[in-house]
C-alpha cells in the first residue's frame, strides 16, 4: 500500500498516527459503551466474571471514549491546526510529538488493564492510580511543550482563536489532573504500592472530584472541541468566522465561569449550601458564554447554508454545533436546584451527557476526521461521501433513540422516587423503578448499536480512502457541490 | 496580509487577520446574547442576596431568606412523620391479630408493609414475595420453613435466620454423606424415598424408607410434614428451596443429604423500627399463605 502523501512543510506523520488511533479507540469505546448498555438491560451479560462486570467495564467505557478517543482527536486536530495556523512545523519535530503519541497510547492500554483487574482510585473519570497519574503527567507536559513551542515559533502575528481554546484546555487539564490526584501510596501505611489514599477526605474529596469532573467536561470536551470547531467549520464552509469579537468575549467568559460550576454535581448533599449556590448560579451564567461558540459556529455558515444539503461532512460539523447548543442549555437548566432535585441520580443525567458526548464531541470529531483523512493521505476527498451521509443518518437516529429513551426513563425514575401514596408512604420501591426502566434500557442499547454501526461505516470509508480507492458514485449535483 | 475587506454576503468587514485561509468578520456581539447574559448575571446576584452564597473569613453570607437545606429537610421529615403519626401509634399499640381484624388498620399496615417489603425484602424474596428458585423461599404460598403464623413471621423478621443476632433462629442438618453417617447407596435410596414422598406416593417398604425413618424422621416428621420449630422443611410436597431448573429433584435431595446448604437471613430488629416490622409481618402474612 503506497501512501501518497502530499509533501507539506509540516510534521504530519504523527498527525496520521493520532488520527488512526482516534478512530481505533473510538470504535473500542463505543463498543464497550454499548456492551454495558446491554448489560443494564440483560444482567446475564455480566458473565459472572469479576473482570466483565458493569462496575469494571463502565470506567473502561468512559475512559476509552473521553480520554482515548477524545484525547487522540484533540491531539491530532490541535497539532494539525497549530501548525497550519502558525505556519510553523511542530516544536521538537516529529520526535517529541511521536514520544507523546506512544506515551499516551501505552497509558491508555495500561490504565484499561488496571480497571479490568480491579484497580481504581474510585473517582469518576480519574480512576487511574497514582503511578499512572504520574505517567500521564509526563505525557501531558510533553504535549504542552510541543504545542506551546509551536505557538512561540509561529510566523503569524496573531494567535488563532482555535489555539486559545486548545491552550486553555491543555493548561486547565494539567491543573485539574494535578489537583484532583494528590494522593499518597498506601504502601506508606503498610498497604500496597498499587493503591493510594487521596489527600482529601469526605465532602472535600467530593468537592475536589467534581471540580475536576465538571471541568474535564468543560475544558477537555468543551473548550478543546470548540478549538476543533473553530478551524474545521470555517475551512469546510469556506467562509470567514462570524464574529471575532464574540469569539474573544465568549472565550474569556467561558474560561472564567466554567471553573466554578462543579458543585452543581453535589446539590442536596453534605456540601455546604453556599457552595451549592455558587455552583448553580455560575452554571446558569455559563449559558450564554457557551452559546457564543454555537452562534459563531452556526452563523459562519451564512452564505454557505446550501452546503448542509450537499456536503455530509458539513452536516456532521453543523449538527454537532446544534447538539452543543442543546446540551449547553440543558446543562444550566439541570443545575438549577429545583430541576436537579428531580433529575439528579436518574438516567436524565446519562441522557444529557450523551447528547453532549455523541451529538457534540463525537460528531465534531467525525467531521474533523472526514476532513483530515483525505488531506493527510493526499486524496482529493473521502472514498465515498455517500457513506459519510449513511454514517450521519445511522448515527443521528441512534443518538435520538438514546437521548429520548433516557429522558423518558430518567424523568419517570425521578417522579417514581418522589411519589407518595395518600397514606404517606412511598409509592414505589426501588426495584419497581428498575422494572419500569427496562424497556428504555433496551431502546437505549439499540440506539447505541446504531451509533456503533455508523462508526464501522466510517472505518471502512477511511480504510478505502487511505488505500486510494474512489467510489464509483454518480456525481450528482449534491456530491459535486461538496468540493 | 492584514487587509480589511468587506464580506459580500453579510456586508461585514473582516478584521484583517488571516490564518491558513481563515478570515474573521468583525460582527458586533448579538444584542440578544448580551442582554440574556446580563440577565443571568443580575439573577445570580439576586440569588446571592437571597440565599447562602459567599464564604467569608469565619462563615458565609447567610442570605436574607435565611434558607438552610438542612433545616428544610428536617421540616419535611417532621411533616411526613406528623402525617403518619396518628396511624402509626395505633399500629404500635395494637396486637398483630388485632391489626388484621381491624379493616382500616389492616389497610394501613398493608400499604406500609408493601413499601417496606419492596425496599428491604424484595431484593431476595422478589417483588410480591415470589422468591427465587434455588435460592430464596417464596412467601406468597402457604409453605413455611420457620412457621407462617403472625408471631412466627415477626420473629423471623426481627432476629433473622442463622444471622449474627443473639436471638437468631438457627438449626443445622448433619452432613450425612460428607461426615460418613450414611453410605452412598443409602443416600441414593433415601433420596428416592424422599422424592416418592414428595409425589404423595411414599414407596412404603423400600430400603429408603428404613433410612428415612432412622435418620430423617426425627426432624422432618414420619410423614415428611416438617417441623417449623426446627426450621425443618416439609418433604411431602414438591416445593424445594434449593432446586434449580437444571437439577433433578433426586440429585438435589442427594446433594442436601450429603452436605446440606443452609439458608440465612439478616436480623432486621436493629435496622427497622418495631412498627415497621409489625406492618411487614402483617403484609407477609397476607401475601397469600399466612397460617
Amino acid at each position: 500500500m503506497s501512501i501518497n502523501t502530499e509533501a507539506t512543510p509540516y510534521c504530519d506523520d504523527v498527525i496520521r498516527k493520532f488520527t488512526i488511533a482516534a478512530i481505533f479507540w473510538g470504535v473500542v469505546g463505543f463498543l464497550a459503551g454499548d456492551f454495558i448498555a446491554f448489560q443494564l438491560a440483560f444482567p446475564v451479560l455480566n458473565l459472572d466474571l469479576e473482570w466483565t462486570t458493569f462496575g469494571r467495564l463502565r470506567p473502561l467505557h468512559t475512559s476509552a471514549v473521553i480520554f482515548a478517543f477524545g484525547g487522540n482527536v484533540l491531539f491530532c486536530t490541535s497539532l494539525y491546526i497549530v501548525q497550519r495556523t502558525s505556519r510553523a512545523s511542530l516544536f521538537g519535530g516529529e520526535g517529541l510529538a511521536t514520544a507523546t503519541f506512544w506515551g499516551f497510547q501505552s497509558f491508555i492500554v495500561v490504565a484499561a488493564l488496571t480497571y479490568v483487574l480491579g484497580f481504581s482510585q474510585g473517582q469518576e473519570y480519574a480512576e487511574p492510580e497514582w503511578w499512572l497519574d504520574l505517567w500521564l503527567t509526563v505525557v501531558w507536559v510533553m504535549y504542552l511543550i510541543v504545542f506551546a513551542g509551536t505557538i512561540m515559533k509561529r510566523k503569524e502575528p496573531h494567535i488563532y482563536v482555535a489555539n486559545w481554546f486548545f491552550f486553555a484546555m491543555i493548561l486547565t487539564v494539567a491543573m485539574l489532573h494535578l489537583g484532583n490526584n494528590i494522593a499518597v501510596p498506601a504502601a506508606f501505611f503498610g498497604g500496597s504500592w498499587m493503591k493510594s489514599y487521596n489527600i482529601f477526605g469526605g465532602v472535600q474529596n467530593a468537592m475536589t472530584q467534581w471540580w475536576y469532573g465538571h471541568n474535564a467536561v468543560g475544558f477537555f470536551l468543551t473548550a478543546g472541541f470548540l478549538g476543533i470547531m473553530y478551524y474545521f467549520v470555517p475551512k469546510r464552509a469556506e467562509r470567514p468566522v462570524y464574529s471575532y469579537r464574540l469569539s474573544i468575549v465568549h472565550f474569556w467568559a467561558l474560561i472564567f465561569l466554567y471553573i466554578w460550576a462543579g458543585p452543581h454535581h453535589l446539590h442536596y448533599t453534605a456540601l455546604p449550601d453556599w457552595a451549592q449556590t455558587l455552583g448553580m448560579t455560575f452554571s446558569v451564567m455559563l449559558w450564554m458564554p457557551s452559546w457564543g461558540g454555537m452562534i459563531n459556529g452556526l452563523m459562519t455558515l451564512s452564505g454557505a447554508w446550501d452546503k448542509l444539503r450537499t456536503d455530509p461532512v458539513m452536516r456532521f460539523l453543523v449538527s454537532s454545533v446544534a447538539f452543543y447548543g442543546m446540551s449547553t442549555f440543558e446543562g444550566p437548566m439541570m443545575s438549577i436546584k429545583a430541576v436537579n432535585s428531580l433529575s439528579h441520580y436518574t438516567d436524565w443525567g446519562i441522557g444529557h451527557v450523551h447528547s453532549g458526548a455523541l451529538g457534540w464531541v463525537a460528531f465534531v470529531s467525525f467531521g474533523a476526521i472526514y476532513y483530515l483523512i483525505p488531506k493527510l493521505y493526499g486524496r482529493k476527498e473521502m472514498y465515498s461521501l455517500k457513506l459519510v451521509g449513511t454514517h450521519f443518518w445511522i448515527a443521528t437516529i441512534g443518538i435520538v433513540l438514546y437521548i429520548t429513551a433516557m429522558w423518558i426513563s430518567g424523568i419517570m425514575q425521578g417522579l417514581m422516587w418522589r411519589a407518595y401514596d395518600n397514606l404517606g408512604f412511598l409509592q414505589y420501591s426501588f426495584i419497581e423503578t428498575v422494572e419500569a426502566m427496562k424497556p428504555y434500557y433496551v431502546i437505549r442499547a439499540i440506539g447505541g448499536l446504531l451509533f456503533v454501526a455508523g462508526s464501522l461505516v466510517m472505518v471502512y470509508n477511511v480504510f478505502k480512502t487511505i488505500k486510494g480507492d474512489v467510489a464509483d458514485e454518480a456525481l450528482s449535483p449534491a456530491a459535486s457541490g461538496a468540493r | 496580509m492584514a487587509t480589511i475587506e468587506k464580506d459580500s454576503v453579510t456586508g461585514q468587514s473582516t478584521t484583517g487577520h488571516e490564518w491558513d485561509g481563515i478570515k474573521e468578520l468583525n460582527t458586533p456581539l448579538p444584542k440578544w446574547w448580551v442582554y440574556v447574559f446580563w440577565a443571568t448575571v443580575v439573577w445570580a446576584i439576586g440569588y446571592w442576596i437571597a440565599m447562602p452564597a459567599w464564604p467569608t473569613v469565619n462563615g458565609y453570607t447567610k442570605g436574607v431568606l435565611g434558607y438552610s437545606s438542612r433545616a428544610d429537610l428536617d421540616n419535611e421529615l417532621a411533616l411526613q412523620k406528623a402525617g403518619r403519626a396518628a396511624w402509626l401509634s395505633k399500629i404500635e399499640a395494637a396486637e398483630l391479630d388485632a391489626i388484621e381484624k381491624d379493616k382500616d388498620l389492616l389497610r394501613y399496615a398493608m400499604a406500609g408493609g408493601k413499601i417496606a417489603f419492596g425496599e428491604n425484602c424484595g431484593a431476595c424474596h422478589g417483588t410480591g414475595g415470589v422468591g427465587v428458585a434455588g435460592a430464596y423461599p417464596t412467601l406468597a404460598d402457604d409453605e413455611w420453613i420457620w412457621g407462617g403464623t403472625l408471631a412466627d413471621i415477626e420473629q423471623t423478621i426481627k432476629f433473622g435466620i442463622r444471622s449474627t443476632h443473639a436471638e437468631t433462629r438457627v438449626s443445622e442438618m448433619p452432613k450425612f454423606g460428607a461426615d460418613g453417617l450414611l453410605k452412598p447407596e443409602q443416600i441414593a435410596a433415601v433420596s428416592d424415598y424422599v422424592v416418592s414422598m414428595a409425589s404423595r406416593a411414599p414407596a412404603k417398604g423400600s430400603p429408603g424408607e428404613a433410612v428415612y425413618v432412622e435418620n430423617c424422621a426425627v426432624c422432618h416428621g414420619e410423614d415428611g410434614s416438617g417441623q417449623a420449630a426446627l426450621g425443618a422443611p416439609a418433604l411431602n410436597n414438591q416445593i424445594w428451596l434449593f432446586k434449580t431448573a437444571k437439577a433433578s429433584a433426586k440429585d438435589m435431595v442427594a446433594a442436601q443429604v450429603n452436605a446440606p446448604k443452609h439458608g440465612s437471613m439478616p436480623a432486621w430488629a436493629d435496622r427497622l423500627d418495631p412498627t415497621t416490622i409489625k406492618m411487614l409481618a402483617v403484609y407477609v402474612h397476607n401475601l397469600g399463605g399466612g397460617k
